[in-house]
């Protein structure tokens, strides 16, 4: 039998925090998606070389801390507001990776107009769009994402699309505008998942780099403590519900000026 | 001599941004300032000083986009009236709570509401007092000359990028459209990206390199004490700029027993009232703020002692007057402070206000 010390070695590394992960108190719940895809973000702009080159733009919501996670330059958005900021951000230091990093209240509800706008103009920027069907912060409200006859805080019998209207394909809404030359909807429940989605979001930031317009990311999440579930059960419940209604996959790739999706 | 121009208000602020050294204005059309983004779009300024400007899809996005430029520590900009102002406030208090410098224009038209797109000066507490949620102050200058708008335009950024905090120049549709003589002021190259890094890199996101901690730009403090702190520095920053910043013009105040107080458009319907007034004997003079906030309350203070009324003459139902009264309250002596205007849109005419000195200040004296 060998000793452990002789098997953790820098030599035998296989697989480390990124340095630009900073160490700070979790505040997100456990099972929660942001934290994996803050750690894909960071892992990314560390690997590409960009931290120079990089300003967040972080919204309201559950990652309104993400500026305490990634040891980037960032901006603090109002609500709904990072696609602005980000234009302005970008339009200004064109040579800059700039990127949001937006949740399902944020981006689609109180955020829709700067949204479909910042992607209407194509603006050279990343959207990283978390979507779990709720307000996480907040404590489990409604979002226009929330999936029909789905319990929250303000839909206590379920969403009534009658009462409330259907909920929002944001994804399949700016893939059909020319701005976009990237569109894709991914998760990051299972390891292949992860991977999967870090490919997604590389591809993002290099678009960026290469001026191709708005590269939108979406990632169909969980949030546990508003749905009310273990984590398991979350992405369980996630798989066979949300995925039907929110179907994972590549709406757009291709360059930017084309109004139509290419699937 | 710089160049001299017969322009309108609103185009000589286009043409004075350009030639100040700004790098970015983001706006939205609406009456009586349209002319300031036009001119900036056929103009060009990116194919000549680099500056970039774009036509949001509202206010709100538009002060938004001013937010996240000014973050990365360059000279930005925005231009509204009243209604759009509004629309603002939430940007704007943000930006004052992440003190950031910038410079926001608002052309004043009547209101409440959609109002009129008639001249007023109905958005003075809205500049001076806050405006958006939360205790914050912007510096607030008042041109009544187009060849102010030319001048405050680089007055303004200097006086943001010394406090770290918006300025605002607040005129109305009046100036914004009237033609005048103006001189313009000579070219002044932008920053370089280098030069905004050796200045405001300690603070903007102009990118982290390894020999510094990381720029956040955030107005959110969850930790109630730290969040005190950061109301006391803000304090004491508009402490400092009512200490340092106050701006006025006195005119033939020294022999005055009466004084007209008004700025921007009302000042110079009070000019011309001042001369009606002195040709009838009456000792008159005209104290026209220039800066809003901070109130030139130290000169009211000077002249309260002297002289035996106040009379503020606003295009609204009465809001600088409460300043005026403010700083004659705090010299312990008492005078006389009344107010006289007109609203939604109407200019006060020289004779009214003449009569209102003589019935409101000069009448119970009899």
């Amino acid at each position: 039998m060998m000793d452990i010390k002789e098997i953790v070695k820098p030599e035998n590394l296989v697989y480390g925090k990124s340095e630009l992960l900073i160490d700070t108190i979790m505040h997100y719940c456990p099972g929660c998606t942001h934290g994996v895809v803050h750690k894909l973000m960071a892992e990314l702009i560390d690997e590409m070389g960009l931290q120079e080159k990089s300003v967040g733009v972080a919204p309201v919501g559950c990652a309104v801390f993400a500026y305490n996670y990634i040891d980037i330059d960032w901006q603090e958005a109002a609500h709904g507001r990072a696609p602005a900021i980000a234009t302005g951000i970008s339009r200004l230091n064109p040579e800059k990776f700039v990127f949001t990093y937006q949740g399902d209240g944020d981006l689609a509800s109180i955020g829709a107009g700067e949204i479909i706008h910042a992607c209407n103009r194509g603006e050279n920027i990343l959207v990283v769009f978390i979507n779990n069907g709720i307000y996480g912060m907040t404590g489990g409200q409604m979002a226009p994402t929330t999936l029909e006859d789905m319990v929250t805080s303000t839909t206590p019998c379920g969403r009534d699309v009658d009462l409330n209207g259907y909920p929002l394909k944001m994804t399949e809404l700016v893939a059909q505008l020319p701005g976009t030359s990237y569109v894709t909807r991914q998760s990051a429940q299972t390891a292949p998942a992860v991977r999967k989605c870090k490919r997604a979001l590389k591809k993002g930031i290099r678009n960026v780099l290469d001026r191709k317009g708005t590269s939108f990311v979406e990632v169909v999440s969980t949030c546990n403590s508003g749905w009310k579930m273990s984590p398991a059960k979350a992405n369980k419940w996630m798989e066979e519900n949300m995925f039907p209604y929110y179907p994972l996959g590549d709406l757009k790739d291709g360059e930017k000026g084309n109004p139509v999706s290419n699937n | 001599m710089g160049e001299l121009r017969l322009m309108k208000g609103n185009e000589v602020l286009a043409e004075a941004v350009i030639r100040c050294g700004c790098d970015g204005y983001f706006g939205y059309p609406i009456t009586p300032q349209s002319e300031i983004m036009e001119k900036l779009m056929e103009r060009q300024p990116w194919t000549e000083t680099g500056m970039v400007v774009l036509q949001a899809e509202s206010e709100v996005a538009a002060i938004n986009m001013v937010y996240g430029a000014a973050g990365t520590g360059k000279k930005v900009m925005t231009s509204s009236s009243s209604p759009g102002v509004s629309l603002m406030a939430e940007g704007i208090s943000y930006i004052a709570g992440a003190e950031l410098p910038c410079l926001i224009v608002n052309v004043q038209r009547g209101g409440p509401g959609l109002g009129t797109i008639q001249p007023s000066q109905a958005d003075y507490f809205q500049s001076v007092k806050g405006g958006g949620h939360g205790d914050y102050k912007m510096l607030v200058l008042a041109p009544s000359s187009v060849q102010e708008m030319n001048d405050f335009v680089d007055l303004a950024f200097e006086l943001a990028f010394k406090y770290r905090n918006p300025a605002m120049i607040l005129t109305d549709g009046a100036i914004g459209q009237m033609m005048e003589k103006v001189e313009l002021s000579d070219y002044k190259k932008r920053w370089t990206e280098e030069e905004v890094v050796e200045k405001n890199g300690s603070w903007a996101t102009t990118g982290k390199p390894a020999s510094r901690q990381r720029n956040v730009i955030t107005s959110l403090e969850l930790d109630s004490d730290k969040m005190e702190q950061n109301n006391l520095r803000f304090q004491a920053k508009y402490r400092r700029m009512e200490a340092e910043e106050q701006r006025y013009e006195a005119i033939q105040c020294d022999d005055a027993e009466y004084i007209f107080v008004a700025y921007g458009t009302s000042a110079r319907v009070c000019q011309k009232a001042m001369e009606i007034a002195r040709d009838k004997g009456l000792k008159v003079g005209l104290l026209r703020p220039i800066t809003l906030f901070p109130f030139p309350k130290n000169i009211v203070k000077e002249l309260a002692p002297k002289v035996k009324g106040f009379l503020s003459v606003e295009m609204n139902a009465g809001q600088m007057v409460e300043d005026i009264k403010q700083a004659v309250y705090e010299t312990q002596i008492y005078r006389k402070v009344e107010f006289f205007g007109r609203m939604g849109g109407i200019i006060p005419s020289p004779g009214e206000v003449v009569d209102a000195l003589e019935q409101k200040l000069i009448g119970e004296e009899k």
